[in-house]
C-alpha cells in the first residue's frame, strides 16, 4: 500500500514537471516590429509575461523582474514555423508497409541534435517534425517547439497542437514498394492504397459503433472489435481529428487525394512540396487544400523537373494559404531568406512573403491561434533581426521561444553542445555532401538496396 | 529491367518534348546603348548616370560622355544598374539534368584517375537549368566533373550558345579531389584503422600517379612527343608544365594543409583550391602559401558540430581579412547556380562586406581563370558580358532586366518564367465553360 502511495506521489511530481515548460517575462524596447497579421509598427515595445505577449506599444515601461532587450534599430518578428522539417527526431520512416498509420514521430524526439540550434539561430521557433515519404500513408508527425538547452524529450513538444499525419504520392511510396512488388509501383496504385485503407476504416469504425450500441442492449454476449492502432488512426482522420499532410509533386497526383478527401469528407489536407501545385491552383483554393512549398528547389528528381519559383506566388495570387518549408537541415536556417526569394520570383509584398513562414505555416499546423504573428495573447516565440528579415544583409539576432531567449548571437559561445559524446571524434568533419539530402527518404534505405541493390545516396 | 526500359523511355519522350516545344524566342546581336545607368564596373568605380556601348560582342566604351553609334539599339536604363556577368567558380551546368535518373546525369565517369575526360565535352548547352540561371545575371560558370582523385578536366562556360565550343571561355583546368582524412561524421562507420588506410592509400596513389606524369614530361620532352598514346599522362602534361591549372578540391584543415604541402613538395606551379569549408581554421597558411580560393557553397552546414554555427557563411570573409584571394562558387545539387548572388550576399553580410563579396562572383574569379582580359569588369575592350538591374543583385527583391553574353541580347524568359505567364492566371480556371 505504502508502495502505491509512493508510486502516485511520484506519477503527479512527474507530472508537475513535465507541465512546467519554462515561460519568461520580458520587454523588447523600441523595435520596428513587424506583426505580419496587423502591420509594420515602428518603434514600439512588446512585453512578455508568463511567456505571452502581453501589451504591444510605446513607451511600455518594465515591470520589476522583467529582463529587458533594447530593439532599437532591430526588426521584431514571429518566430519562423518550419511546416516540413525532420529535425530534432531519430526516426523518420518506418517503410516497412504502404500504410503505417500506427506509428508517431512524436515517440523519437531527440533534444540534443545541432540541427534545432541552427535552426534557432535562424529565427526558427516552431518546425513540424515529419515521418518520411516512403509510404503512401506513413507515420504522425509531432510539433516541436524548439525549447534548445531542455533534455527531457517531452519539452519539446507544443503541448495541444492538432495532430497530424504524413502521405505521400508519386515517386517515393512508388519506387520503395512497387519496386519489391508491393502495391503502389504507380499513381494508380497509390490512389488505390489510401482509398482501401479509409475503406477498411470506415468498417472499423462500423463495427465498433455497432459494438458499441448493441453493448447498451440487456443479455448482449458479442465480443468487442479486434482493437487496431492502423485503423484507429485513420478513422480519427476520417473523423476530422488528425490532419493530413501529403508529400506530393504533380498536378495530376494533387488532384487525385482532393477526388479521395471529398468522397471520404475529409477537410483538412496541406500538401508538401507540392512543385506543380502551381497548375492546380484554383483547385486547391476550392477545396480549401493549403500548400507547403520550396521556394526554389527543383530538378532533384523527374517529378519536379518541370517545377517553377514561381510556385509560392502562383498560389498565394490564387487565394491558396501557402507556406515556404525546409526539409532540409541547412534551408531551415535561413527560411526568411527562402521567403524573400518570392519578391524575386512573383514581386509578394513584405506581408505576404513573411506570412509564408509565420502565420501561414500555423494554419496549416492548426496553431495560428497561439503563434504565427505578433499579437496580444499570442505566445511569445519571436525572431529580431538587424535588418529587415527579408533583405539579404539581415543577421537574426536574438530567438525567443515561450518568452525565453533560447539564441543571442552576441552571448552564446561557439559550442551549443547540450551532451557531448564522450566518444565523439573531435577531428570528424561532415560535408554538406556527407547529409542525405532528401531526409524525407531517410531511413527507407533498405528498400532500395533491395529493389536496385544500390545505396540512396547515389 | 522493365525499370530501365521506363526510364529510357522517359528520357526519350523528354528529349521528344524538348524538340518540338520552342522553348526560347532568339538571342540578338547588334550594336545596343545602355544608356542613363549606375554601372558597377568593379574594377574603376561607380559610374553614374553613363553609358555602356555594345558593338560586336565587346564593351566598345563606356563613360558618361559617350558617342553613341549610329544605328544602335538604346536602352535606357534610367534608375538600373548595369553589373559584369557574375562567375559561378563551381558547378555541375550542363552536365546534370535532373536528380535520382542516371541517364539524365553526365556528372562522374568511372575511375579515380581520369583527367581525360573533359566536361566540356559533355555539357548540355539545351539544358534547362541554362536560360534558369542567366536571367538572373550569373552568366558564367565553372563547370566540373565529380569522382575521385583525378576526376576529369572543368571547363569555364558562358550560359549562352548552341554548342559547347560557343559555350566555352577558354579555361580548362585538371580537377583533384584530394583525399580525405578522418572521420566523415556520426554515420561513417569504419575503424580508425581502416580510415589511415583507406587515406594512405589514397595518398599513395596521387602521389604514383603525379610522379609518374613527372616521368611522362620527361620522357615526352626528350622524345619530342613521339611517346605511345597514354591519355591520363597526356592529360596531366599540361599541369606538369605549368601551362595549366590543378584544381585541388578540399574541404578540411588538415587536408588542406596537406595540399598544400603536397603542392609544394611536387612544385606545382599553377593551383587553385575549392571548396574550403574549413579554408577559416587555416588562413594564414593558405594566405602564405599565396593559393587562390574558390569557396563554397556559403549556404551549407558547418562541418562540426562544436563548430559555430555561420562558420560556413563568414568563411569567405575570413579567408579574404587573411589575405587570400577569394571567389565563390555555388556547388549546388539542385540546379539552382542562379543563388549565386544570396551566396555572395550571405558571405557580405557575415564578415565579408559587400565590396569584397561582388568582387568575388565577378573580377576575383576572372583573374584566378585568368581570363580577366576578357571577363569580370565593365571595361572598354572586354567580352560584353553583363547584364542590367534595378537594384542591388544581392537582394531578393531585385529584378534583372538585360542580360548581355558576349554580345548577345538574351531572351529574358526561362522555362519557369513561361510556366508562371501561363498559370498565373490559368485559362480555363476552375470550369471548362468561360
Amino acid at each position: 500500500m505504502k508502495k502505491i502511495i509512493l508510486m502516485i506521489c511520484l506519477s503527479i511530481f512527474i507530472n508537475e514537471i513535465k507541465a512546467q515548460s519554462q515561460q519568461g517575462n520580458m520587454l523588447i524596447k523600441n523595435g520596428t516590429v513587424l506583426t505580419v497579421t496587423k502591420g509594420t509598427l515602428e518603434a514600439t515595445d512588446v512585453l512578455v509575461r508568463n511567456g505571452k505577449i502581453a501589451q504591444i506599444g510605446k513607451n511600455i515601461s518594465a515591470p520589476s523582474g522583467f529582463s529587458v532587450v533594447d530593439a532599437t534599430g532591430m526588426f521584431v518578428m514571429p518566430g519562423i514555423i518550419d511546416a516540413h522539417s525532420h529535425a530534432g527526431i531519430d526516426a523518420i520512416n518506418e517503410a516497412t508497409s504502404p500504410v503505417t498509420s500506427e506509428v508517431f514521430t512524436g515517440d523519437a524526439i531527440n533534444p540534443f541534435q545541432m540541427s534545432l540550434y541552427r535552426a534557432l539561430a535562424g529565427g526558427v521557433t516552431t518546425i513540424h517534425a515529419m515521418h518520411g515519404s516512403a509510404n503512401a500513408i506513413g507515420g504522425q508527425c509531432e510539433t516541436l517547439k524548439l525549447r534548445y538547452g531542455v533534455k527531457d524529450p517531452e519539452q519539446l513538444r507544443m503541448e495541444g497542437a492538432p495532430r497530424t499525419i504524413k502521405f505521400a504520392l508519386g515517386e517515393n511510396p512508388t519506387r520503395v514498394h512497387g519496386g519489391s512488388g508491393i502495391v503502389p509501383r504507380t499513381r494508380m496504385g497509390v490512389e488505390f492504397v489510401i482509398r482501401q485503407a479509409f475503406s477498411q476504416a470506415k468498417e472499423y469504425m462500423t463495427q465498433w459503433d455497432n459494438y458499441n450500441k448493441q453493448k447498451q442492449q440487456k443479455g448482449f454476449r458479442g465480443m468487442p472489435p479486434a482493437y487496431n492502432a492502423r485503423l484507429e488512426t485513420l478513422a480519427e482522420i476520417l473523423k476530422g481529428n488528425i490532419w493530413i499532410h501529403c508529400h506530393s509533386y504533380r498536378a495530376d497526383e494533387l488532384q487525385m487525394l482532393l477526388k479521395v478527401c471529398k468522397d471520404f469528407g475529409i477537410k483538412k489536407i496541406v500538401f508538401q512540396h507540392v512543385n506543380e501545385g502551381f497548375k492546380v491552383a484554383p483547385e486547391l483554393a476550392a477545396y480549401g487544400a493549403m500548400a507547403s512549398v520550396f521556394s526554389d528547389w527543383w530538378a532533384y528528381k523527374l517529378e519536379v523537373y518541370y517545377s517553377t519559383a514561381y510556385n509560392a506566388a502562383i498560389l498565394t495570387k490564387n487565394g491558396v494559404v501557402t507556406s515556404i518549408n525546409s526539409d532540409d537541415a541547412e534551408l531551415m536556417r535561413h527560411l526568411y531568406h527562402e521567403a524573400a526569394k518570392t519578391q524575386k520570383y512573383g514581386a509578394l509584398t513584405d506581408e505576404e512573403a513573411l506570412s509564408l513562414i509565420t502565420i501561414n505555416p500555423a494554419k496549416q499546423l492548426g496553431i495560428d491561434n497561439r503563434v504565427g504573428s505578433i499579437e496580444v495573447g499570442k505566445e511569445a516565440d519571436i525572431a529580431i533581426f538587424n535588418n529587415h528579415p527579408l533583405s539579404i544583409y539581415t543577421v537574426p539576432m536574438m530567438t525567443i521561444v515561450d518568452g525565453v531567449v533560447r539564441f543571442d548571437r552576441e552571448k552564446d559561445p561557439a559550442d551549443m553542445r547540450i551532451y557531448v559524446d564522450p566518444k565523439q571524434d573531435l577531428d570528424a568533419v561532415s560535408l554538406q555532401e556527407d547529409y542525405q539530402v532528401d531526409r524525407c527518404m531517410e531511413g527507407a534505405e533498405f528498400m532500395f538496396e533491395n529493389i536496385f541493390g544500390a545505396n540512396l545516396e547515389e | 529491367m522493365k525499370i530501365l526500359q521506363y526510364r529510357f523511355l522517359t528520357v526519350l519522350l523528354l528529349l521528344c518534348a524538348g524538340t518540338t516545344y520552342p522553348q526560347n524566342p532568339k538571342a540578338k546581336f547588334g550594336t545596343y546603348a545602355l544608356t542613363n545607368a549606375s554601372i558597377e564596373t568593379i574594377t574603376k568605380g561607380v559610374i553614374n548616370n553613363g553609358t555602356v556601348v555594345i558593338s560586336n560582342g565587346k564593351i566598345a566604351a563606356v563613360g558618361t560622355n559617350v558617342q553613341i553609334p549610329q544605328g544602335a539599339e538604346v536602352i535606357d536604363c534610367k534608375g538600373k544598374w548595369i553589373y559584369p556577368g557574375m562567375i559561378d567558380g563551381g558547378t555541375k551546368a550542363g552536365l546534370f539534368e535532373f536528380g535520382q535518373v542516371a541517364q539524365a546525369n553526365d556528372v562522374t565517369e568511372l575511375g579515380d584517375v581520369i583527367p581525360q575526360m573533359k566536361a566540356l565535352t559533355a555539357i548540355n548547352p539545351n539544358s534547362a537549368g541554362i536560360p534558369i540561371t542567366r536571367i538572373s545575371g550569373v552568366t558564367t560558370t565553372l563547370t566540373v566533373p565529380g569522382g575521385e582523385l583525378f576526376a576529369g578536366t572543368a571547363a569555364l562556360v558562358n550560359l549562352h550558345g548552341y554548342t559547347p565550343d560557343q559555350m566555352a571561355v577558354g579555361f580548362q583546368a585538371v580537377v583533384l579531389n584530394y583525399p580525405r582524412t578522418g572521420r566523415r561524421g556520426f554515420f561513417d562507420r569504419r575503424t580508425d584503422e581502416e580510415i589511415k588506410k583507406a587515406t594512405d592509400k589514397a595518398i599513395q596513389r596521387v602521389n604514383e600517379v603525379w610522379d609518374k606524369a613527372v616521368e611522362y614530361h620527361k620522357l615526352d620532352s626528350a622524345t619530342k612527343g613521339k611517346m605511345q598514346y597514354y591519355p591520363e599522362m597526356q592529360a596531366l602534361l599540361p599541369v606538369v608544365r605549368g601551362e595549366m591549372t590543378l584544381i585541388i578540391d578540399v574541404d578540411a584543415a588538415k587536408d588542406i594543409q596537406a595540399a598544400i604541402k603536397w603542392v609544394g613538395e611536387k612544385k606545382i606551379k599553377k593551383v587553385i583550391l575549392s571548396g574550403v569549408a574549413e579554408g577559416w581554421r587555416v588562413a594564414d597558411e593558405i594566405a602564405k602559401a599565396n593559393i587562390p580560393v574558390i569557396a563554397g557553397p556559403v549556404l551549407s552546414l558547418p562541418t562540426r558540430d562544436y563548430d559555430k554555427y555561420d562558420r560556413p557563411y563568414s568563411n569567405p570573409g575570413s579567408l579574404r581579412k587573411a589575405g587570400v584571394k577569394v571567389a565563390i562558387k555555388t556547388e549546388d545539387d539542385n540546379v539552382n547556380y542562379r543563388n549565386l548572388p544570396y551566396h555572395a550576399g550571405f558571405a557580405a553580410a557575415y564578415g565579408m562586406g559587400r565590396e569584397e563579396a561582388l568582387r568575388a562572383v565577378t573580377i576575383v574569379p576572372a583573374e584566378i581563370f585568368g581570363v580577366a582580359d576578357r571577363l569580370g569588369s565593365i571595361e572598354q575592350g572586354k567580352s560584353a558580358t553583363l547584364f542590367v538591374c534595378d537594384g542591388d543583385p544581392f537582394e531578393t527583391k531585385t529584378q534583372v532586366s538585360n542580360v548581355f553574353i558576349d554580345g548577345w541580347n538574351i531572351p529574358m524568359v526561362s522555362r519557369q518564367t513561361l510556366l508562371y505567364d501561363e498559370f498565373l492566371n490559368r485559362e480555363p480556371g476552375l470550369t471548362k465553360e468561360k
